[in-house]
């Protein structure tokens, strides 16, 4: 499944990257806020659920070959961030549900 | 092929450069036709230095050789040092300030992601002069 599949089926809105979410494809999810950790953790391919709208999630998203980062809760989106993000082509979507709820949700779909 | 050879000066107090040395190295892995997974290891690897030193080391260089082979990394810096290294190595392990916690680091997995991401791994450093890691990932 590729980011606009999963963006359509959740009702998840884009922040940025919407013209290259069909490019995205998915392979399984990750959720967390400590990037480190998210760097050691995550695979290839993931969906990164967290509420680090900040410009080095980006780094950890480009670096880590994210497939998109959805901002659980409604969290907020840096303008940097939101810059480097439309520079190095990151898909960034946003949620008012929690990590949980959305985790569920996209584990039922891909 | 020739080596090539790469060198990026990171700040000592610019977080949102922070990431930009490692983003480039990908960058040139990917376009030389490095495999996919061997990229984003390399990357992480570096990105973890990188960030340690903005965050710990107050700044330094990086130097990277590519090869078929191998890719070499060098990581310098003339901060505070580490003063005990295999504390330093634990998963858990970290020195980070509040300020810096509240953008997502601290977990005290950097170096040991440096460790898991790459194939060898030397630290030199002393307190007071500064830390050097040298890094290689092997093409197999
Ligand atoms: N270049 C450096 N100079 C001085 N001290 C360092 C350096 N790199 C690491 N350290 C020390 O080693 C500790 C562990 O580093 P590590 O990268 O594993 O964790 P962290 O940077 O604290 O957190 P994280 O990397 O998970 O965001 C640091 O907290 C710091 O005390
Ligand atoms: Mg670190």
């Amino acid at each position: 499944m590729t980011v606009d599949v999963l963006q359509k089926e959740l009702g998840l809105t884009y922040l940025c990257g919407e013209s290259i979410a069909n490019e995205k494809e998915i392979d399984g999810c990750y959720c967390g806020d400590l990037l480190s950790w998210v760097m050691s953790r995550a695979q290839a391919g993931n969906v990164w659920l967290t509420v680090m709208g900040n410009i080095n999630s980006i780094g950890v998203a480009v670096l880590a070959d994210i497939s998109c980062i959805i901002l659980t809760e409604n969290a907020a989106l840096d303008e940097d961030a939101k810059k480097r993000a439309e520079e190095n082509d990151v898909v960034i979507l946003t949620t008012s549900k929690n990590a949980y709820q959305l985790a569920a949700e996209i584990s039922k779909v891909i | 092929m020739e080596p090539i050879s790469l060198h990026y000066d990171v700040s000592g107090t610019d977080f949102t450069c922070a990431g930009e040395a490692s983003g480039k190295i990908k960058k040139t892995l990917k376009e030389l036709g490095f495999p996919a997974s061997l990229t984003r290891n390399v990357a992480i690897a570096v990105y973890e230095g990188e960030i340690n030193m903005v965050i710990h080391g107050g700044g330094g260089v990086i130097d990277v050789v590519i090869t078929p082979e191998c890719i070499s990394m060098e990581l310098a810096d003339q901060g505070p040092g580490i003063p005990d290294v295999a504390l330093a190595m634990q998963e858990g392990y970290s020195t980070a300030p509040d300020n810096v916690r509240q953008l997502g680091f601290g977990a005290g997995m950097g170096l040991p992601n440096i460790k898991k991401y790459t194939d060898e791994m030397i630290i030199d450093t002393e307190v007071g002069k500064g830390t050097t890691i040298k890094l290689k990932v092997f093409v197999k």
